[in-house]
């Protein structure tokens, strides 16, 4: 389990490595419109409601009791910058339907890419071998689950030409140079993906998703006396065109330089054990791998999860809340429904320091006889639907960050992450720091960079003995990896104090 | 789709492109098979059967370039695919490095077989894979009373991909692969800690498929009781399997892309000292069915031996035909193919023998390393040795340091290379490598 700032999308197929994104040419299959009612879904995908029916009920021959079909086509369009540059396009399509069939908590899955009648059913008989019996289904009514609307977008990417995309990339190149005459080499990407989703289960549940993406970042890399450093800055949301603007490029481009320029006076802390505070934002991350994932009730289900016995316990100090959430607007981590046709929501992990709540998916919801969560996603249709997060973060406690420096007497303050790792048995979470300051005596002093920080999951959340009232939520490109499927993901944090981790570094 | 029905329709999506626009292009079309059983409390968890097709297009247009994808192989919409990557390439800035390989270096032969594909493959029993499975779970299953979960896996696969480029490089590939994986979480205090072990082959029949239940529940027993130890300076042996992450960005820093944009810390290094003597590392694409064997690489390009690291000096940097033309050499490969460790005359055990104190890396936990500075810092678990002799487990603890420095101080290459993947690794040993802990 683990997590990222990935800049680059994967490349496709046999491209050659390091060849990256580029633009919306690609629109659609059929070259449908999509309406905005389940009829324009259902003519996307060439299918409908007596096919569905048909395809659910091959899959729920064998005694089954109950099958789903994830319908999903994904168009991604990339833009790259190199050596000063739009010198770099690709684009991918995706398309296909995933069918799946549970017995108990057992699973049989298999796809299609091929939306025939015959390919359909030809999948929905090899996901029904998991069982093994007679079927006593009988087709369910339809009912037809109009999904909320958390990523409202003005200007659609399919609509939009490379042409009109080119300028920014370029502008954020050029932005970086201006700024810093150290630059020596500036790497910028653009990149938009728009999913279009249909759901149907055994149980007559219709629903629909549009899902857009993008991502914007760019990477600094300078030189100062022979010393070469980079930093990169990026953002993600569900937005439309609209996202791009001067503001967006002054202000990555900015923080790029910013992130670089500190790398040159950064230096290697002295190893051990320390108290450690966390910068407002992108040290959410901490949530995520400390506790997101030993939430995640598959574990629990399994008794594999260092949390597996404390539902209900208290694990964290009174002020402590934490939240997973599907519903911020136009966040990277929302989504409408989840890919089980379930309705996102704001869901409660850790409630006044207690535990309150796993993140579920149907087979953990079912195991645990509680309502589904919203979290049971995947990667694509190819991909069968797990327990996952969405925006992981925790609301504001009543100090001030000065306060919580003002705490420390000797320490690290940390805001700026690249990735970071779980064992969910053993508990032990990792976060990767490239950048932070030291704490002495109460204030900032020496710039640190490149250290592996590392802790233990329930001690650390009952070790945060502080939150400041500052907080935000981190909207860099984070991307959540787990079975080997990767899901967008967000989270956010105040300030808080961690009393004590484990913060790499050198011995005197 | 047969191999003629992938050449016949990448050639026509070739002429398409060549005839609506770009002036050269190369196709790739693959499909693959997979199929996996998960199994635990012995009974079915997962099944899952995947089969999928993908073309790739790479254009060369008015001196612009891109690459594109999609698995909507009908001719109609592929017709409009590539018109509307074409149009869209217009509009990026021309790029005078972007070219198709010199065709003198493609690959040419015909009838070399490195056997990376077992036909086999498709008239295995499905019964016959869901009872491997099953039998790796019991020899874990009720062992001990303080297991919490046991699950096993087996997965296998193949994959065809044939290539055509508009300068007259035609070739095809398959592969296929077997696996078996067990996993075992037990307990002990509050800690969980669960262990892994795996076996894979590219033959049905060299698949290893005994003693993997058990290897992970002796693992993940030996792992009760992880504690961190104090901080300090002490060797390092790093198990075969882990080596990968330690080397990894050692590989990264020789790209051509990672040269060309001064993000690496062995910028002019060729024939320069990198590591210590006792690190010898070879390129070899012709193993006779390893993992990353191969005729010729991604871009068409005839594969060749080559010296990557000779007693510890920098032979080979890994480039493309772009990166090549940008930084003016010759285009090796950009990518590894079969990395191969020349071993030392120790065993495992030995290497432990040889310590007076200090750890036995098994595995990591998150970290990364600056590319461009080589500085690193990662979390690691495995155990404490004193005076040669396992002591205790250990976990959360990191170490820190950098790349160049670390590879100086590699003292011991062992006898114990791991061959199941493409970077044929044995067990490490580094001196004064930084451990934080306590």
């Amino acid at each position: 389990m683990y997590i990222n700032r990935r800049l680059f999308l994967k490349t496709s197929g046999t491209a050659v490595a390091g060849s990256v994104l580029l633009p919306p040419f690609m629109q659609s299959c059929q070259g449908n419109q999509i309406s905005l009612d389940v009829k324009g879904y259902l003519d996307h995908f060439e299918v409908s409601t007596e096919m569905l029916q048909k395809v659910i009920g091959a899959a729920m021959s064998k005694g089954g009791n109950y099958a789903d079909l994830f319908f999903e086509h994904k168009t991604t369009n990339s833009l790259a910058l190199q050596d000063g540059k739009v010198n770099r396009a690709s684009s991918n399509i995706d398309f296909g339907v995933g069918i799946r069939v549970l017995k108990g908590d057992q699973t049989g899955f298999a796809y299609s890419e091929t939306i025939t009648p015959n390919a359909m059913l030809n999948a929905a008989k090899l996901a029904a071998s998991i069982a093994n019996s007679n079927s006593s289904y009988s087709t369910a009514p339809f009912t037809e689950k109009i999904p909320a609307d958390f990523y409202k977008i003005n200007k659609k990417w399919e609509d939009i030409s490379v042409k009109d995309k080119v300028p920014f990339v370029q502008k954020i190149n050029d932005k970086v140079f201006a700024l810093d005459e150290k630059v020596i080499k500036v790497n910028a990407f653009l990149s938009d993906e728009t999913s279009i989703v249909l759901f149907y289960n055994s149980e007559g549940k219709l629903s629909y998703d549009y899902r857009p993406m993008v991502r914007f970042g760019v990477v600094c890399i300078m030189e100062k006396d022979g010393q070469i450093e980079n930093a990169y800055a990026a953002r993600s949301f569900r937005k439309g065109f609209e996202f791009l603007n001067e503001g967006i490029v002054d202000l990555l481009a900015q923080e790029a330089v910013d992130k670089t320029n500190i790398l040159f006076k950064a230096t290697k802390p002295k190893a051990g054990e320390m108290p450690v505070v966390m910068g407002a934002g992108g040290s959410g991350i901490l949530l995520h791998e400390a506790i997101g994932h030993t939430f995640e009730a598959d574990f629990n289900r399994k008794g594999t999860s260092i949390f597996s016995d404390k539902m209900g316990k208290k694990v964290a100090e009174s002020f402590v809340n934490v939240i997973d959430d599907g519903t911020l607007p136009n966040n990277r981590g929302s989504i409408n429904i989840d890919d089980e046709g379930n309705e996102s929501q704001k869901t409660y992990l850790v409630k006044d320091g207690i535990l309150n709540s796993y993140i579920h998916d149907r087979i953990s919801a079912n195991f645990y006889q509680v309502d589904p969560t919203g979290n049971g996603r995947r990667e694509s249709f190819r991909h069968v639907p797990l327990p996952r997060m969405r925006a992981t973060y925790m609301e504001n406690g009543s100090a001030s960050k000065d306060d919580i420096i003002q705490n420390v007497d000797y320490g690290v303050y940390v805001d700026n992450f690249s990735n970071g790792e779980v064992k969910i048995g053993a508990g032990d979470f990792t976060f990767f720091v490239k950048s932070g300051y030291l704490i002495e005596k109460g204030k900032l002093t020496q710039p640190i960079k490149d250290i592996n920080i590392i802790g233990n999951g329930p001690q650390a959340l009952a070790d945060i003995s502080m939150a400041a009232s500052d907080f935000k939520i981190d909207n860099g490109t984070w991307t959540c990896g787990k079975s080997g499927q990767a899901c967008p993901v967000t989270c956010g944090l105040p300030t808080v104090l961690v009393k004590k981790l484990t913060v790499g570094g050198t011995n005197a | 789709m047969t191999k003629q029905e992938k050449y016949k329709l990448a050639k026509w999506a070739m002429e398409y492109a060549l005839n609506n626009g770009a002036q050269e292009a190369s196709v790739s079309i693959s499909n693959s098979w997979s199929s996996s059983i998960e199994v635990r409390e012995e009974k079915i968890d997962k099944l899952e059967q995947a089969n999928q097709s993908n073309l790739s297009i790479r254009l060369f247009v008015d001196k612009k370039y891109s690459s594109h994808s999609t698995n909507r192989l009908n001719q109609k919409e592929l017709e409009r695919f590539i018109s509307e990557a074409i149009e869209g390439t217009k509009f990026l800035s021309e790029d005078e490095f972007r070219t198709l390989p010199d065709p003198s270096l493609y690959f040419k032969g015909k009838g070399d077989d490195l056997k990376t594909m077992d036909d086999s493959i498709e008239n295995i029993e499905p019964q016959k894979k869901i009872d491997l499975a099953f039998a790796v779970e019991k020899e874990a299953l009720g062992k001990d009373e303080r297991i919490i979960s046991v699950s096993a896996s087996y997965y296998d696969g193949m994959d065809g991909t044939v290539m055509v480029t508009s300068n007259g490089f035609e070739g095809d590939t398959a592969n296929s692969y077997f696996g078996i994986y067990a996993s075992v979480s037990v307990k002990g205090g509050d800690a969980r800690p669960s262990a892994g072990w795996s076996e894979s082959a590219l033959f049905f029949d060299k698949l290893k498929t005994k003693e993997i239940g058990t290897t992970a529940l002796k693992r993940a027993i030996k792992k009760l009781g992880q504690e961190k130890v104090e901080s300090g300076n002490m060797p390092m042996l790093l198990e075969n399997r882990s080596v990968g992450r330690l080397l990894g960005p050692i590989i990264t820093a020789l790209n051509g892309s990672a040269i060309q944009q001064k993000n690496s810390f062995l910028i002019d290094k060729l024939d320069e000292k990198i590591a210590s003597d006792k690190l010898t590392i070879t390129d070899d694409p012709f193993i006779i069915s390893g993992y990353g064997s191969r005729l010729f690489d991604e871009e068409g390009i005839a594969s060749k031996k080559r010296p990557v690291v000779e007693n510890g000096v920098l032979k080979t940097y890994f480039i493309d035909t772009y990166y090549g033309k940008k930084l003016e050499m010759e285009p090796t490969s950009g990518s590894t193919s079969n990395l191969v460790f020349k071993p030392g005359s120790k065993d495992l055990k030995e290497l432990i023998k040889s310590i007076d104190k200090g750890i036995f890396v098994t595995g990591f936990n998150g970290g990364n390393c600056n590319g461009s500075t080589g500085d690193f810092s990662f979390g690691v678990e495995g155990f404490l040795i004193e005076k040669g002799e396992f002591v205790k487990p250990v976990s959360e603890m990191n170490i820190t340091g950098n790349m160049k420095e670390l590879w100086m101080n590699l003292s011991g290459v062992g006898s114990d290379v791991h061959k199941n993947s493409s970077w044929l690794t044995p067990s490490l040993l580094f001196n004064n490598v930084s451990f934080s802990g306590v």
